[in-house]
């Protein structure tokens, strides 16, 4: 089988800018027409810690990471150690150290690697104001067969409004680089169709505020965590071209009420945050819930529990996401099924929120979220925030009225004769508080059934591929899936279908089991340690025939080649 | 139970008569509106009694009201003036204070209350007629001053034949309800 | 009323106007009557038509007050309706944003949120009923109790020093500090008017007494007076002020010019289908 991607690892400490480099070398591989997914490891330290730019190109769209690494550079070995269960490698793969830099960690030699030894340090001192991690830059370009022009336009690009001399410096210390790696065995990147050009260079998190904004929020608030922030940040520039506001709250408690506040004051809004956060959110989604408030809470999934592991994803939130609230409180959770996927499914939880007067829980991850991927351009979609809003009447408003969808028209402060309060209390039709049991069986029925009648088409799961076996999997180990079936069915396997779900809950039972007709062994897929999707799966769906789980906690992410070896024993037994 | 409310300004300079009928209206209004929320509060907490005992009062200076309105009718006064009310306390002197309600009060106890409003008038009326320096407005101050002893008088009649307010008149052997 | 009532009032709005046909359920005697009918005066004389003024609140008896308005009200959780009010307040600044509750709401489960509401000077008034207790929960100690007062929670009371709210709102960057009494409807309608038309956060705090777990408060009728000095816009003067009276000093005590914070949503000027723009190689 010809190979369609190459994986490439840059790691450094302590200034080396090992993540620069394969940022660069991630974006002059874009402008060679290849797409990619770069990820980044990094100690705990702010400033000075070691840090690994891992990165996969491929001909072809990609939503995993890879197998193994094809080539790891090495600016230092500083703690490398700390990565090597991130850095599968074998005989294939090729080690290029500064021989300067010391020993290579035996955890990571003793993969059989091929070695290059290469005088990194030395090469960037011979160059007035070279920096090591420009020459790894050019070593990488020249294996790879990535044409100078393309590093250069990304150089200039960045490095563009610092002055001639400057880039200038950098291009020289590039190109020492690449002759210093003319007598390595080129690696040439596998071939492409077209030069790159209007692909997009997107991070998930980015995405997904794109696609809020794309949706209409235009308030938000923030209260920052990793590896949700950049959602924020970029939110918060965004906002001020397109028109809105975001404000930095004290804590996550203020920031879903804040959003709680200017979404009952018409605006469409938005928080994101992190397991830790989305805790603390709980008791504001609740109040949502009741008082029939839209907002989206993006939780960029990290590993649990507690602080846990804040720069790694896992899918371990799940559970918090669907059942965190008290009381019975029907609310929406929707998760991303890829990094391009972050921009529409962010853009339909915004819609679905508003149009149903609920609060929505968005579950991204550490990877899809930080993941900086070069994408084909994501289709534009239409779902805007439309509200059933009340209109100016003398009659007596019913806030909460019982209507046949659920759904009642929310009266905007500032519209005349249509004044009431929301609240966290259970009450009457009107907003009043209750504690009479019509009622609250009255107000739950209509907010479940808000949910229950809403036309959700066929946006509820990704369904790809069709036979009597069938994959069952969420968020982003779709990724690694998807990729595992396209390699078995590349060796003539082709009768499992994969089911990807995007829309969480409510659960789709129906369409589920339309879905699963003829289907008699399931494989459910997930990153959580208790397979939380697949308890949930039985608690909610009847899966058809021998269901079994394939699942491990984070932080490390399935790789596809496991994913396939997995399916295919399944498959078999 | 205290009684009543603080009368802690000193006595207003009203110089005419429309300026005190102004008043005078003002403070029956205020007397008719704070009884029937005081009716409400006490029949919200099902002390019915004196729930029923205060809307009869509003009732009562309901037509204190028509009565003051026949006075400014009588004197051809059409329209007065926006003003600022000078009370002697922070609102007017027959409005009962909302801090002197007790859900377990008594008919005794909530006529006490209404006899209070009244000697705040009169002492009220009295204070005018003490400072005024116009002759139509002291004597209009007498009339309103008498009047409201009238009234003084009336409920120190009706007190007398309602039975005294026993001891424990708060004894309430369940606790307090928790809510929110 | 007829038209000779009518031309006599002080305010063409009637404060009825400003009450909803929902019973209240505080206690007979409780302060808080006295403030409902103090915030309508307020509402009526500033002439603000009801459906421009939203009234925001958390949880706890004074936190009720939302339904009992005829404004847009939000009842929402302990604790959280300065973030709430905040929200709507940045969103949609042409509304009068007023923020309603109570000692144990504001001072502790919302406290973090009182030092950024100060701080941030959004234009919001917030006026706390303080009876130095939880009433909702029947009467135990609140953050301005006494380290005596004795609770079934704290048996031989709380041993630890009171919350000193007027001070911390002035050090936290409060623009406006008052303190009102419920008892006193003409002072305590003025100083909430011009709490509300004062710019950046105003903080009234209102001691509104509790007839059932505190009856001796019925006592701070005789106990409460006007400050016996004119309001300043100095912070020095007015924290040392307040750090030495005895709590019954009442009316404005601060009142700043700090700028307020930025409210509204900016206007852009890119179509958000622009925004990917930046995305693409």
């Amino acid at each position: 089988m010809q190979k369609t991607s190459m994986s490439i690892a840059v790691v450094g400490s302590g200034g080396a800018g090992s993540i620069t480099a394969g940022n660069l070398l991630l974006e002059a591989a874009a402008r060679s027409g290849s797409y990619g997914i770069l990820t980044r490891s990094v100690g705990p330290q702010i400033r000075g810690g070691e840090a690994a730019a891992l990165i996969r190109l491929s001909s072809e769209p990609i939503d995993s990471i890879c197998d193994s690494y094809d080539i790891l550079l090495a600016l230092d070995w500083k703690n490398a150690d700390r990565f090597a269960a991130e850095l599968p490698m074998g005989p294939h793969s090729l080690i290029i150290t500064d021989p300067e830099q010391g020993a290579i960690p035996a955890v990571i030699g003793g993969s059989g690697a091929q070695v290059r030894e290469l005088p990194i340090g030395k090469l960037a001192k011979s160059i007035n104001k070279g920096r090591p991690n420009m020459i790894a830059l050019g070593v990488l370009a020249e294996v790879l067969s990535i044409p100078r022009e393309s590093i250069k336009a990304v150089l200039t690009k960045q490095l563009g409004d610092k002055g001639e001399q400057v880039l200038q410096s950098s291009m020289d210390t590039v190109t020492a680089g690449m002759t210093a790696a003319q007598d390595i065995a080129k690696q040439p990147l596998p071939k492409s169709n077209g030069s790159g050009s209007g692909h997009w260079l997107i991070t998930g998190n980015q995405a997904t505020g794109l696609g809020a904004v794309r949706a209409g929020v235009r308030f938000v608030a923030a209260y920052p965590i990793t590896p949700a922030t950049e959602v924020l940040e970029w939110l918060a520039t965004a906002l001020q071209k397109v028109g809105g506001k975001l404000v930095q709250a004290e804590d996550e408690l203020a920031s879903v009420n804040m959003i709680i506040g200017a979404s009952y004051g018409g605006i469409p809004s938005l928080t994101a945050t992190s397991g830790p956060g989305l805790s603390l959110m709980m008791e504001g989604l609740g109040l949502a819930v009741s008082a029939e408030v839209p907002i989206v809470v993006v939780d960029v999934m990290r590993v649990g529990p507690s602080t846990g592991i804040a720069t790694k994803a896992e899918q371990s939130d799940l559970n918090i996401a669907l059942y965190g609230l008290h009381g019975d409180a029907p609310h929406l959770v929707l998760a991303p099924v890829s990094i391009t996927d972050c921009l529409f499914t962010a853009q339909w939880s915004v819609y679905l929120a508003e149009a149903m007067q609920v609060p929505a829980i968005l579950l991204s991850d550490q990877y899809l979220g930080q993941a900086m991927a070069i994408i084909e351009p994501p289709e534009a979609v239409n779902f805007k925030a439309a509200r059933s809003i009340a209109q100016h009447s003398d009659g007596e408003y019913l806030r909460y009225a019982d209507t046949g969808n659920g759904i009642s028209p929310m009266a905007i402060p500032g519209t005349p004769g249509q004044q009431y309060t929301a609240d966290g209390l259970e009450h009457s039709m009107a907003g009043t508080p209750s504690t009479r049991a019509e009622d609250h069986a009255l107000q739950m029925d209509k907010r479940q059934r808000k949910l229950d009648k809403f036309d959700y088409g066929d946006y509820w799961a990704e369904i790809e591929g069709a036979g009597a076996h069938a994959i069952i999997t969420w968020g982003s180990t779709t990724g690694a899936v998807r990729e595992a079936l396209g390699r078995l069915r590349a060796e003539g396997i082709d009768d499992i279908r994969m089911v990807a779900m995007r829309l969480l809950s409510p659960a789709q039972p129906g369409k589920f089991r339309q879905t699963m007709a003829g289907v008699s062994k399931v494989l459910v897929i997930e990153q959580s340690h208790s397979g939380q999707f697949y308890k949930y799966l039985r608690a909610h769906y009847d899966l058809p025939g021998e269901s079994e789980l394939f699942h491990r906690a984070g932080p490390l992410l399935l790789r596809p080649g496991e994913t396939a070896d997995q399916i295919r024993h399944w498959r078999q037994a | 139970m205290s009684g009543g409310k603080q009368v802690n300004k000193s006595t207003p300079v009203i110089n005419s008569m429309t300026e005190l009928l102004a008043h005078a209206l003002a403070l029956e209004i205020e007397a008719v509106a704070r009884y029937a929320e005081l009716a409400d509060i006490m029949a919200a907490h099902n002390n019915q009694e004196v729930a029923g005992l205060f809307k009869k009062m509003s009732q009562i200076e309901k037509l204190h009201v028509e009565t003051i309105h026949e006075q400014i009718d009588s004197r051809q006064l059409k329209k007065l003036p926006v003003i600022k009310y000078q009370w002697i306390s922070s609102e007017g002197p027959e409005t009962t204070d909302l801090a002197d309600l007790h859900y377990l009060m008594t008919p005794k106890q909530a006529l006490h209350l209404a006899l209070l409003n009244e000697q705040r008038a009169r002492d009220y009326y009295q204070g005018i007629r003490q400072s005024t320096t116009d002759h139509d407005t002291q004597v209009l101050a007498e009339e309103l001053a008498v009047e409201e002893e009238e009234h003084v008088a009336l409920l120190q009649n009706w007190l007398a034949k309602i039975p005294v307010t026993e001891d424990h008149w708060d004894h309430d052997d369940d606790l307090p309800n928790s809510q929110d | 009323m007829n038209q000779i009532a009518e031309t006599m009032s002080t305010t063409p709005r009637n404060p009825a106007e400003y009450r909803s046909r929902v019973q209240p359920i505080w206690c007979p005697g409780c302060g808080d009557y006295s403030v409902l009918l103090e915030i309508t005066k307020a509402l009526a004389a500033l002439e603000l038509p009801p459906e421009q003024v939203a009234i925001v609140s958390g949880i706890g008896c004074s936190s009720r007050f939302p339904a009992y308005s005829n404004c847009y009200g939000f009842h929402g959780i302990h604790g959280r309706a300065l973030p709430l009010a905040t929200g709507l307040k940045v969103a949609r600044p042409e509304l009068t944003v007023i923020t309603t509750g109570g000692d144990g709401d504001g001072f502790s489960i919302g406290g973090n949120h009182f030092l950024h509401a100060c701080r941030r000077n959004v234009d919001i008034t917030y006026i706390v009923m303080d009876n130095q207790v939880y009433g909702m929960t029947k009467g135990q100690a609140s953050p301005t109790t006494d380290p005596d007062w004795d609770s079934v929670l704290t048996p031989g009371g709380t041993g630890i020093r009171p919350f000193q709210p007027l001070v911390i709102a002035l050090a936290s960057g409060a623009n406006f500090v008052a303190r009102a009494f419920a008892g006193d409807p003409e002072g305590t309608t003025q100083i909430i008017i011009e709490g509300i038309k004062h710019p950046g956060f105003s903080f009234i705090q209102i001691l509104s007494p509790c007839v059932t777990f505190r009856p001796e408060q019925r006592e701070w009728r005789n106990q409460v007076r006007p400050a016996p000095v004119p309001t300043t816009g100095d912070p020095s003067v007015a924290a040392k002020r307040i750090m030495t009276d005895d709590g019954f000093n009442l009316g404005i005590l601060y009142a700043g010019d700090r700028p307020s914070y930025q409210t509204g949503l900016k206007d852009g000027s890119m179509p958000a289908s622009e925004l990917g723009r930046e995305f693409v190689l």
